[in-house]
């Protein structure tokens, strides 16, 4: 692909609010992770939560758009200078020329689920303040960045489970190389619901312990939420800006909820990224893997690591500090892995204290200072949907 | 970009069963009767898998199937776009209930089939086609959203690209709040290539302040107006007249797509 550049990002998670804050946090070693505490959940868990969301407001003329994701959005919109950054674009290229592509996997269910325990009891009417299209429905994070940043150009909600957010790269990329238009904000934003909660609890994926990605005793996710954003333009000569360098994208074909066995899918999201970039394998430095500790994902990403990338690749799973924040797991994680490349680090493994012996990926348990030029960040999501999107310096 | 192909068509509403039967009313855009769906007889997915599908994944494996079919071709490297508003509001309406109970006793089933791309991920299985897929929704843009998408597929990967438009009436509880009136499901194979006799030349540009095209029959109209994914009726209208001309859909309450089609 033509790289586009990183001009302006935003970050929002249970390590904190803004970019710096996640920086910080990976940098210490300080997880985000804290026993499960979101609203009256019975579950022995952990969970990523943020901090403040319930206290943000959102504009007068957004008020219908009220609800826990939305208020997540905001608070991802407004850091970071982020929604300055995106005025002056305006300024450039025009407001129908910035495409908004944000994921996203629950969106404002959590206003459903609310409005279902306050239904009628004689009629099952659920109440009058339920605002669907502005908070539930899939596309109104995506609707409200819209609104707040002023834009008017092209504009989506993808929502392909936990690959979401990386994919929404590729869209990206595809409308401005198509001339839909000119640069886009893309993001993604998930927040704590009981769906996700209670939805992976009877599936059995939850740890009853904060999540150790690859760990011999690994027992599965810790639900995070999170937002964050990035305004993407075509690649400005001169600038040292982080580049998106490739992105690759494939679906599993196999089950709904298992990883296909070989780890097929993630094998060709990973090689497909890398023939986006045209580098080959030796040229990465690091690998953010998706690692959400479960037994199956670490065991089927860790055979299509080792297949693209050989057994001394460093990598690490970022998501024991933020745990897995589904449908902004990818944009989280991009911007991690940003935040490596920039300040010359490989953050390690938060949890995991025993890699398992039958997994042969370098997983790196502790950070480690280290020039990084280009890396690769796996989102890999239900319904067997991978997507691998490479960042680097283009130098 | 240049203009690309419509090779195949599906579709499946009331008094729509099929492409090949619905388009000859939509031709003529007079006489519609939204008589009863016939029942759904894709079979790509193995039984068990199919036990575990609702309607919402039937209604966009149905119309997948029928494009495929009808180009003749294989799904193995055809890329996908599945646009749908509001996703499975079936299982949503059960797992919300599920969530009112003490134990919450969610279903594992529901939930992974809950997930917006689940449609998605059944015509991955039955069709064994590892080749990306996008999910999306820009609520009562997604047709719109979906075949912008969609052309920008082909226009940078240049591939076949299957778009499937579908949307279902919600359950009763969320009905007042998302008042569909029928169930409506769309796709179209776009590629650079023409492929087979059918085939339709297809351009597109965003405009503003352009008009959105309705459609003249009353209950044509009502089902456009009454589902997102049937905003399409009015481009598979042209499509089925075979000839050349131009559509105005909506897009974004300051946008439209301006359409242009002509015979191969």
């Amino acid at each position: 692909m033509e790289p586009l550049s990183i001009t302006a990002y935003s970050m929002v998670n249970a390590l904190g609010v803004g970019a710096q804050a996640s920086l910080e946090a990976l940098q210490r070693r300080r997880g985000g992770l804290c026993p499960c505490d979101f609203e009256d959940a019975a579950l022995n868990a952990w969970i990523g939560r943020v901090d403040g969301v319930e206290d943000v407001t959102l504009p007068g003329h957004l008020a219908k758009f009220a609800c826990r994701n939305n208020r997540l959005a905001q608070m991802g919109l407004t850091q970071d200078g982020f929604a300055d950054r995106v005025a002056e674009a305006r300024h450039r290229y025009g407001a129908s020329r910035i495409g908004v592509f944000v994921g996203t996997s629950t969106s404002g269910i959590r206003q459903t689920e609310r409005a279902y325990r306050a239904r009628n009891p004689d009629t099952g009417a659920l109440p009058t303040w339920f605002r669907y299209r502005y908070t539930h429905n899939i596309f109104s994070v995506a609707d409200l960045a819209r609104r707040l940043l002023q834009l008017q150009g092209p504009a989506q909600a993808v929502s392909t489970a936990c690959s979401s957010s990386a994919k929404v790269f590729g869209t990206a990329y595809r409308h401005i190389q198509a001339g839909f238009c000119d640069a886009a904000v893309v993001g993604g934003v998930d927040s704590l619901c009981l769906t996700t909660l209670y939805g992976f609890n009877s599936l059995e994926v939850v740890s009853s312990r904060p999540c150790r990605p690859w760990d011999v005793a690994r027992n599965g996710i810790s639900v995070g939420e999170a937002a964050g954003f990035a305004l993407l333009e075509r690649a400005r000569p001169d600038h040292p800006d982080m580049l998106v360098l490739g992105y690759g994208e494939s679906v599993d074909a196999y089950h709904m909820s298992t990883p296909h066995p070989e780890g097929l899918g993630a094998k060709l999201a990973m090689e497909r990224a890398l023939a986006s970039a045209g580098l080959s394998a030796a040229a990465i430095d690091y690998i953010n893997l998706h690692g959400t500790a479960t037994a199956a994902n670490d065991a089927t990403e860790d055979l299509a690591v080792v297949s693209v990338f050989g057994t001394n690749a460093p990598c690490s799973s970022t998501k024991g500090w933020t745990g897995h924040t589904l449908g902004a797991a990818g944009i989280t994680e991009i911007l991690l892995t940003c935040l490596a490349v920039e300040h010359g680090f490989i953050p390690g493994t938060l949890n995991t204290e025993l890699v398992d012996p039958s997994l042969g990926a370098a997983v790196q348990l502790d950070n480690r200072r280290c020039a990084l030029h280009r890396a690769i960040s796996n989102s890999f999501g239900f319904g067997g949907n991978n997507c691998s999107v490479v960042v680097g310096r283009g130098y | 970009m240049r203009p690309l192909h419509v090779n195949a068509i599906g579709l499946l509403a009331p008094g729509l069963p099929d492409w090949a039967r619905g388009r000859s009313v939509l031709r003529r855009d007079m006489a519609y009767a939204p008589s009863e769906m016939p029942p759904f007889d894709a079979n790509l997915l193995p039984r068990a898998e199919r036990r575990r599908t609702t309607f919402t994944i039937r209604l966009a494996l149905q119309v997948a199937q029928e494009a495929m079919t009808a180009s003749g071709g294989s799904p193995a490297g055809v890329y996908s776009v599945f646009a749908c508003s509001g996703g499975d509001t079936e299982i949503l309406d059960k797992i919300c209930t599920a969530l009112t109970l003490p134990e919450r006793p969610v279903s594992p089933g529901h939930f992974h089939n809950s997930v917006h791309n689940a449609p998605a991920g059944y015509w991955a299985i039955g069709s064994g086609s590892r080749a990306p897929s996008t999910s999306l929704s820009a609520y009562d843009s997604s047709f719109a959203a979906g075949l912008v998408d969609a052309m920008s597929l082909v226009a940078v990967e240049d591939r076949a690209v299957l778009l499937v438009a579908y949307d279902v009436p919600p359950p009763h509880a969320l009905l007042p709040f998302r008042p569909l009136c029928a169930p409506f499901g769309t796709a179209l194979l776009l590629s650079n290539e023409a492929s087979g006799e059918g085939a339709t030349r297809l351009s597109l540009e965003i405009a503003r302040q352009q008009e959105e095209d309705q459609m003249a029959d009353p209950g044509l109209e009502a089902l456009r107006v009454g589902n997102p994914a049937a905003r399409s009726l009015p481009l598979l209208r042209l499509l089925a007249q075979r000839g050349a001309g131009q559509v105005v859909l909506p897009y974004f309450p300051d946008s439209q797509l301006l359409i242009r089609v002509a015979p191969r």
